[in-house]
């Protein structure tokens, strides 16, 4: 059986250095993207997931030249996200070799058809970052609505996949969000992807176990130990096949 | 020297760096004449096949595929572009180049909690005899993404299947022309075998 994908993500700043977060909030430095995105690659990740954090708050278009030459890269599917405002910034990031897009702040729906429509629903993922206030799973952003709406919202606009980002989880290493994954991820039409919390193989599988059909990290391929010595890892196939089951 | 076929539809930056990674040589082109006479092309693509076939007619290039693959050029097709090897998608109601017998079909799941599109890893069955999927110790995996999938008439001409909701032809072999529906260009080393081999073929 192939296991549930398991996704890198790496969050990039304005000056391209690998960071991460916690609560969305403070950021440790990671390291070069270009090394990391290497060592992933000697480890044969499933696919990697790449998201400029500070081109929204910067009001940048995405940056072009940084995502073709991480993408010369990958020898494994490249997601890119951040700025990503109009068609043509898809067509550019897509030529360019970057299989999908992440669409966050601009996720409008015909924004999603467009490049739906000239790429495939394959190339289009949508992302969804989420709190849980009092139990109700609620969207972060200028219109905040219920989780299950936004996503069900984006799935009919076109997306590929959903990644669900719990902004209560980021960075925290605990576990994932695995009850809003169980109640959300089979009701939906197009795959899942779970974000958020996990700090360890054995949170990732917990969350494809619930009913993602992938499980996303930066925290779990980024750091080891109480201390969060940075270490990029990532499981053996083998381990995969064993541990994380759908 | 492989020859892309350069059209606008697809990610041709990954396949040209996978194949300098494995030492082969490649270059781009969207001249009917080029691509007539070539003696390896590679045809990319993603999207919607009606647009893809619609940009290929608009150029002259289905004439010119359709007269290399006549003139035994070893002619592969990656992921939108192996669909378009067949004669018909329903993706657009659309007429393709018509090399493999083979319809493309929406994949409709008929179990609970099959997805649409097939997105991820999967193990790739080898059918029949032939370079694409060799039958050796270790059963190779691949990247997919896709919608739709090709049934061909003859079974002769399916190299590969995934059982993804029943078994679902995901690679093609008939004469000098092949299909793959995975992306060998982001399937790490085993795609670097596919290609590499691709480059090594007799023509």
């Amino acid at each position: 059986m192939i296991p549930p994908r398991l996704i890198p993500v790496l969050l990039i700043d304005r000056d391209r250095r690998v960071v991460k977060t916690v609560g969305f909030g403070p950021r440790t430095y990671i390291g070069d993207p270009f090394n990391i995105v290497r060592l992933f690659n000697e480890k044969q990740v499933d696919e990697i997931c790449v998201v400029d954090i500070d081109a929204g708050a910067d009001r940048r278009a995405p940056d072009f030249d940084f995502a073709a030459a991480l993408a010369a890269e990958c020898f494994m599917p490249l997601s890119f996200g951040g700025g990503i405002a109009e068609l043509d910034h898809a067509r550019r990031l897509i030529a360019d070799g970057v299989e999908k897009v992440v669409l966050r702040t601009h996720a409008s729906a015909p924004l999603i058809a467009a490049i739906a429509h000239e790429f495939g629903a394959q190339a289009v993922v949508g992302c969804l970052d989420y709190r849980a206030t009092g139990g109700d799973r609620v969207t972060l952003g200028p219109t905040p609505e219920p989780l299950a709406v936004a996503a069900a919202r984006l799935a009919d606009a076109g997306v590929g996949e959903l990644i669900l980002q719990s902004a209560d989880h980021d960075g925290c290493r605990t576990g994932m969000d695995v009850e809003g994954i169980a109640a959300l991820a089979p009701r939906l039409s197009v795959p899942v992807i779970a974000l958020g919390g996990a700090g360890e193989l054995g949170d990732l599988a917990a969350a494809t176990a619930a009913g993602a059909d992938a499980a996303a990290s930066g925290s779990a391929f980024c750091f080891i130990g109480r201390l969060r010595a940075v270490l990029v890892t990532y499981p053996d196939y083998a381990v995969r096949q064993q541990q994380v089951t759908a | 020297m492989i020859t892309i076929v350069d059209y606008g539809v697809g990610n041709i930056a990954s396949l040209v760096n996978m194949f300098e990674h494995v030492g082969a040589e490649t270059r781009l082109s969207a001249e009917p004449e080029a691509i007539a006479r070539a003696p390896r092309l590679l045809l990319p693509g993603v999207g919607s096949f009606a647009h893809a076939m619609g940009v290929l007619r608009a150029r002259g290039l289905d004439t010119a595929l359709r007269a290399a693959a006549g003139n035994g050029a070893a002619l592969l097709g990656v992921c939108l572009g192996m669909q378009l090897l067949a004669r018909h998608s329903e993706e657009g109601d659309a007429e393709g180049l018509g090399l493999i017998a083979a319809d493309v079909r929406r994949i409709v799941p008929t179990t609970d909690g099959v997805k649409v599109p097939n997105m991820g890893w999967r193990e790739v069955t080898p059918a029949g005899d032939n370079w694409l999927l060799p039958r050796g110790d270790e059963t190779e995996r691949f990247y997919f993404a896709h919608s739709y999938h090709m049934v061909c008439d003859d079974t002769a001409d399916v190299a590969g299947t995934v059982d993804y909701d029943g078994v679902k032809t995901v690679a093609v072999a008939h004469g000098n022309v092949f299909g793959a529906q995975f992306h060998p260009e982001k399937s790490h080393r085993f795609g670097m075998r596919l290609l590499s081999d691709f480059a090594g073929l007799e023509s």
